[in-house]
């Protein structure tokens, strides 16, 4: 075995932190899936939220972006 | 991000090759001297193609000016009046002022992130640096401009009047938080949608060295390409909406 303690926790702190992409995911799929049933209900009215809609798949999808970061900053940063 | 240490290792222990984030190291256009701030790097002229591929379409596109236009008119048309009317749906008639800025964004950033996608080529909104200078840009613009059109009223952006007293001032520390976050996730999103699409496609790519997996993952690559062309129109839209939304704030910021 090589390496020592400190390079084991970078590496699992970087694989906990693919968890944060995963829950990310969640979030996205919320706001995606919750736009879509708004949308079947009330066609008319799903055009002028399109926007709306990405601001909030935006929101959801930078935290998932933050832990992706803190990998990075694990594994090439620290 | 990634760094020199990045090279060792991999090829002396004749497993696969991954070095997926080596296509981000800035490199030295002629010779392999220091990086300066005026060394012409392939970051620089990646950043000048956008700006070229920009003033060909918008400049040399419609020179024509006719009425009924041709194809590279009609696109620069549309991307024109795409981004007037989002500008105008966000932060309606007094925002158009501001227009020529958002096009701006907008227009380099769907360049970069596009001409990124080549193969062989550099994607300059991958690196923090490039999109921060954009992201603090937009947070220091909104406001100081907040402030000029509203004077000390702008700071009711934080005092949510329609809470029950006792929850506003700690309604209004968070308010100050999430608002000086903001120009953080606004550059951190684009950087890291970009480097993290780019970083998975060349994972794939050293899979394809396998040749029990190999058409696997040339297939795989295709489809997360299709998905990439996806991300950058996507994410140009959603930096370019947001920056309209924190300029709604900053011409009412009364909620």
């Amino acid at each position: 075995m090589e390496g020592d303690i400190a390079n084991m926790g970078q590496f699992l702190g970087a694989g906990l932190a693919g968890v944060g992409t995963g829950l990310a995911a969640l979030g996205v799929g919320n706001v995606a899936g919750n736009y879509l049933a708004g949308a079947l209900r009330n066609p008319s009215a799903a055009a002028s939220q399109t926007a709306t809609l990405f601001i909030g798949l935006a929101f959801a999808e930078a935290l998932g972006i933050f832990s992706f970061l803190i990998a990075l900053l694990l594994m090439f940063a620290v | 991000m990634a760094t020199e240490t990045a090279y060792d290792g991999a090829e002396e222990t004749g497993g696969l090759v991954f070095h997926p984030l080596d296509q981000f190291i800035v490199k030295p256009l002629f010779g392999d001297g220091p990086v300066h701030w005026y060394t012409p790097t392939n970051v620089t002229l990646w950043l000048a193609i956008a700006v070229l591929c920009i003033a060909a379409l918008f400049i040399w596109g419609t020179r024509s000016r006719s009425t009924i236009p041709g194809r590279g008119q009609s696109i620069a048309e549309l991307m024109y009046g795409f981004t007037h009317k989002m500008v105008e749906d966000i932060t309606g008639k007094e925002g158009l002022k501001y227009f020529p800025y958002i096009m701006t964004l907008f227009m380099f950033i769907l360049f970069a992130n596009y001409l990124g996608l080549i193969p062989m080529s550099f994607s300059t909104t991958s690196h923090i640096a490039a999109t921060a200078v954009l992201g603090f840009g937009v947070f220091f613009a909104v406001t100081i401009l907040g402030f000029v059109l509203n004077g000390p009223s702008f700071l009711k952006l934080f005092w949510m009047s329609e809470a029950p007293l006792f929850l506003r001032p700690i309604i209004a520390v968070i308010e100050i938080i999430s608002y000086f976050v903001r120009p953080v996730s606004h550059s951190v999103r684009l950087a890291g949608n970009i480097t993290a699409g780019h970083a998975v496609i060349k994972v794939f790519a050293a899979f394809a060295a396998l040749a029990a997996v190999s058409p696997l993952s040339v297939l795989a690559i295709t489809a997360i390409y299709g998905l990439e062309i996806l991300v950058c129109g996507i994410q140009a839209y959603v930096f370019t909406i947001l920056t309209c939304v924190y300029l709604k704030d900053a011409l009412h910021p009364a909620h």
